[in-house]
């Protein structure tokens, strides 16, 4: 029998006794979804560098698919308490707060939205709450068919946050959903993410990934962004796993005319991080920016994969992705920018810069414009380099030793994008949290 | 207070100075001048220990103990200082928060306690304003972006927060205009005591209008070839380098001849 075979029944079992502890009041169509999910994943199985697969070249899961990963059992009490949640992740009064634990919603330690308009719950809820909406946006940007991951996030799919923002609305002070993988080991996450916006609303949200203990874990997030005309959401999404995590994310986000997101996407700490984040630019004038920000050591792997699609005239992208790589590490980008016919007017730019701290690390960055339009402005970078030794050596001229000059300098490098964060309490979170990372580089 | 021995120096083996001598007391001015590419700027580089040039031969003594042997920021925590003649960009790095790190690192090489923030933020004032530099340059990253003329009094800002023994200036003078050139030198006049000394850089006389120098020295082709008081630099304003050159090799024949 080969091992695939085995874990495809694993998973089939494993889906079984997942599905029997669920009720299905109200939300029979997540059903038929989930079970075309599994099917599609058993089908595509979990992707290999092999089969000319340029999208997983470079990061291998084969850790993920040997790791016999199974979602957290029904029932038990999440051991994390609000301290917990507010030393892990960055916190700010006003903010709500939905957390899951495991991949289940943990009430208990969720704070619902202090104005009885914003709708924010857990998708398992509002999969019957809010049936029509949910139904029509869920798998609509994140489809099932070609992505392994989501494939078996969606198989999976039960608790998660819904955060749906009426017509003009507007919601100050940020919404924040808080992963938390506890110390269980070989547990699985496949939270997942329904924002939708309706127009001219306005929204910032916070995705925090974080674990309490070092237990091995996986957690495969998807988040699917709808904007309809006008709207705006700024997005933070931070991976800050233990080193022994695997984490698999993707982004999707859809955007009509004239809306806007804005996008950093934190990532620090865990064994392998890939995140696919995909920006559709629908409408006129539709623009976005995304930032990145990751620093990986020892054995670690960071591999941010972005896709903008230019699919409309006047449509705007940003992207600036920043990396420190140290250790035996591995730093993946790949930025694919696509202008299709029509979309004149676009105008996108994308740098991806990279600083290398030793002489194990790697770094494979892969910006492609792809533009089918005449009238553009298009451009990409991409750098990988070292320290500059005259920078080294003016710091140190001026009294500081050999180690703070370094680390002064590494701290200068990452400090560019932490100051695009416009939400102080998640600046404020990732400059400490960076500081005390590169404090030894 | 600096006392430099037949100082030899290569970069990437190329000799650049060829034995250089020079001797600075407590309380001096000197005066360094020669034409570009003469080697200048690898002295200064050398004093404040840039590990891309190489020592073949000679020593340096600084107040006493063996200058060569001490890592550049041991130097600096000891109270050289060099005015960079190019100084490097520092992207991210915020100008305050730099200058309290070294000022913090001095003092504790010195058995002193971290400067408090207020104290250090007064400081800081006292000499922008001082330096009449536009405040706004101190909360930006150091020397990102900055004009020639702002990088050049970034450094002298520094100089005076840091108040060295030792200050060696690699050609602040070039890039300022007048009014620039006569607050740089205002003040390095302020930070002259009887206990700490000063080497001037330049090419040009210019700056010694304002900073009286006791001595000055010509250095060309990495030795220096002659010394002098005050009015060796308007010597060489009026006659140039080549004058210089010219005597120079006169004696060296004379003396081959005789
Ligand atoms: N990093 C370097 N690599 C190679 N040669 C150098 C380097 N820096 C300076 N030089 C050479 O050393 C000589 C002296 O340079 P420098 O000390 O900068 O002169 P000055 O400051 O008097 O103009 C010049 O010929 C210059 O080209
Ligand atoms: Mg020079």
């Amino acid at each position: 029998m080969s091992p695939t075979a085995t874990r495809a029944s694993d998973y089939q079992a494993q889906f079984e006794a997942f599905e029997s502890g669920l009720s299905l009041n109200g939300s029979g169509w997540l059903h038929q979804h989930r079970k075309a999910a599994l099917a599609r994943f058993q089908e595509l199985g979990f992707p290999t560098a092999r089969r000319g697969n340029e999208a997983w070249k470079y990061t291998n899961v084969a850790p993920i698919a040997r790791g016999a990963f199974t979602s957290a059992a029904n029932g038990q009490e999440p051991s994390v308490t609000p301290a917990d949640v507010r030393r892990l992740a960055p916190d700010a009064r006003g903010w709500t707060r939905l957390v899951f634990v495991d991949g289940r919603f943990a009430g208990s330690l969720s704070s619902p939205p202090r104005n009885d308009g914003v709708r924010v719950a857990n998708l398992a809820e509002a999969a019957a709450t809010d049936r029509d909406l949910v139904e029509r946006h869920l798998t609509r940007y994140a489809g099932y068919d070609d992505e392994a991951f989501t494939a078996l996030n969606t198989a999976f799919l039960r608790d998660g946050a819904f955060i749906g923002l009426e017509r003009g609305q507007t919601i100050d002070d940020a919404v924040h959903l808080v992963f938390v993988a506890t110390g269980r080991e070989a547990t699985a996450a496949n939270p997942r993410v329904l924002i939708v916006a309706r127009e001219e609303s306005r929204a910032t949200i916070v995705e925090s990934y974080v674990s309490l203990g070092d237990a091995a874990r996986f957690t495969n997030a998807v988040t699917e962004i709808a904007l309809e005309p006008g709207a705006t959401v700024d997005h933070y999404r931070l991976a800050l796993e233990s080193p022994a995590t695997y984490h698999v994310g993707l982004t999707r986000a859809s955007l009509g005319r004239d809306a806007t997101l804005t996008s950093a996407s934190i990532t620090l700490g865990a064994a392998l991080v890939r995140h696919d984040l995909g920006v559709s630019l629908d409408g006129p004038g539709a623009s976005c920016r995304l930032n990145g920000l990751y620093a990986t050591r020892d054995r670690q792997h960071v591999d941010n994969h972005t896709f903008i699609d230019h699919a409309s005239p006047h449509t705007t992208s940003r992207q600036y992705y920043k990396g420190v790589v140290d250790g035996e590490s591995r730093a993946v980008f790949s930025g694919r920018v696509l202008v299709r016919p029509g979309a004149q007017h676009a105008d996108a730019q994308q740098a991806n810069r990279n600083l290398v701290l030793s002489q194990g690390a790697e770094v494979d960055t892969k910006p492609s414009l792809e533009i089918f339009a005449d009238d553009v402005r298009c451009s990409h970078g991409a750098t990988a380099g070292h320290l500059d030794e005259d920078a080294v050596f003016y710091l140190r001229s001026r009294g500081l030793d050999e180690d703070m000059a370094r680390g002064v300098l590494v701290r200068g490098f990452v400090q560019e994008i932490i100051d695009t964060i416009g939400l102080n309490a998640v600046r404020a979170f990732t400059t400490r949290l960076f500081a005390a990372s590169l404090a030894g580089a | 207070m600096l006392e430099i021995r037949n100082l030899h120096v290569a970069i990437g083996g190329t000799e650049i100075l060829k034995g250089v001598d020079l001797t600075v007391n407590a309380g001096e001015v000197h005066a360094i001048m020669g034409p570009n590419g003469s080697g200048k700027s690898t002295l200064t580089n050398v004093l404040a220990g840039n590990p891309a040039y190489q020592v073949t031969a000679g020593e340096v003594r600084y107040q006493g103990a063996d200058l060569l042997a001490m890592p550049p920021e041991i130097r600096a925590r000891e109270g050289l200082f060099l005015a960079f003649q190019y100084p490097v960009e520092l992207p991210g790095v915020r100008n305050r928060e730099f200058l309290r790190t070294a000022v913090n690192a001095i003092r504790q090489h010195r058995s002193l306690d971290p400067m408090e923030l207020k104290d250090f933020n007064k400081l800081l004032q006292e000499k922008i304003k001082l330096m009449k530099m536009d405040s706004s340059l101190v909360k930006r990253s150091v020397n990102e972006g900055f004009s020639g003329g702002e990088k050049k009094r970034n450094e002298m800002l520094q100089m005076a927060v840091l108040e060295p023994r030792l200050a060696l200036l690699d050609e602040t003078d070039s890039g300022l205009d007048i009014d620039a050139l006569k607050t740089v030198a205002e003040g390095v006049n302020q930070l002259k005591r009887p206990d700490n000394a000063i080497v001037i850089v330049t090419h040009y006389q210019r700056m010694l209008n304002y900073i009286i120098p006791d001595f000055v020295h010509v250095l060309i082709d990495g030795r220096i070839v002659r010394s002098g008081g005050r009015e060796l630099a308007l010597e060489l304003e009026s006659q140039g380098y080549e004058g210089i050159r010219g005597d120079v090799a006169a004696t060296a024949g004379a003396e081959a001849g005789g």
